[in-house]
């Protein structure tokens, strides 16, 4: 229950900090991405300081044997990099690109708008598609099998 | 335009994943997330939904106090649709998107996370300028 709440917290938190830092507005995201035009750097600031407020956990992460409240951590084993991995962060990139939605600010901003939630369905519909295909081929993998968690 | 509420904003972020990591052992990557609610496993899905609930319930509140944070419209549906698609099956062939490998997975020190980062961002960068701007 107390580790149910945590994730319930982190998810709040998580969606405010989003929110309070205009990456639900997908114009700020495109802003970013479009290096050629009026840049707009917000989004690298966010990325900083969230990897700084990170920083701390991923010490503790890598010098302790479990977390605080749970008896292991799950995190994805560091695996090669890969065809898929590759592929895949090019698709997401071009679909990010063509929306200025990922799927963080996507899952929010679909409570407001109609384009979010359009945006929502496809993402959810490639995601379905993806957990078939692998159900479907069953034991090939194209890296060790990553399932905790991203990374 | 200031910066310091997107810095504050980012902090945020990053202490959210940080409250999850460090007491739940979980990394907070939105994609893997939603995108293994699909092949649910046993002890896999309540925290999940409990994450979600967290996000959609701020995302809702700020929908109702504050919907200008959402932007004005943006592209067709038709075109979201197809975006969004991508984005699916892009951030699960990848197993992370912006906030697993580039949140999360950087400050470790994933190099898979690392080249997935730049990769993505490189890639919607090539996207953005060949549409022809972010206007």
């Amino acid at each position: 229950m107390k580790r149910l709440l945590v994730s319930l917290l982190s998810g709040a938190l998580f969606a405010l900090g989003l929110a309070l830092s205009g990456m639900t507005d997908p114009h700020k995201v495109l802003g970013f991405l479009d290096i050629a035009g009026h840049w707009d750097p917000t989004l690298a600031v966010v990325m900083g300081g969230a990897m700084l407020g990170f920083l701390p956990a991923a010490r503790f992460a890598r010098g302790s044997r479990r977390p605080l409240l749970a008896p292991r951590f799950h995190l994805a084993p560091y695996a090669r990099v890969d065809l898929a991995l590759v592929m895949g962060s090019l698709l997401f990139g071009i679909g990010w690109g063509l929306a200025g939605y990922c799927p963080g600010p996507a899952l929010l901003a679909a409570t407001a708008r109609p384009g979010a939630l359009s945006f929502l369905a496809g993402m959810l519909g490639g995601m379905g598609l993806f957990a078939a295909v692998r159900a479907a081929v069953g034991r090939w993998q194209p890296a060790p099998r990553l399932q905790e968690g991203d990374a | 335009m200031s910066l310091l509420l997107p810095l504050c904003g980012g902090l945020l972020i990053g202490l959210a994943a940080a409250l999850l990591l460090v007491l739940d052992g979980r990394i907070a990557g939105i994609s893997g997330i939603v995108g293994e609610l699909f092949a649910p496993r046993s002890g896999e899905v309540a925290w999940r939904l409990a994450f979600l609930a967290g996000m959609l319930t701020v995302g809702a509140g700020a929908a109702l106090l504050h919907p200008a944070v959402y932007g004005a419209a943006s592209h067709p549906a038709a075109h979201l649709v197809l975006a969004g698609g991508l984005v699916g099956i892009g951030t699960r062939l990848a197993n992370g998107c912006t906030s697993g490998h580039g949140v999360c997975g950087i400050p470790r020190g994933s190099v898979r996370s690392i080249v997935a980062t730049g990769l993505f961002m490189a890639a919607a960068m090539v996207t953005v300028a060949l549409a022809g701007g972010a206007a």
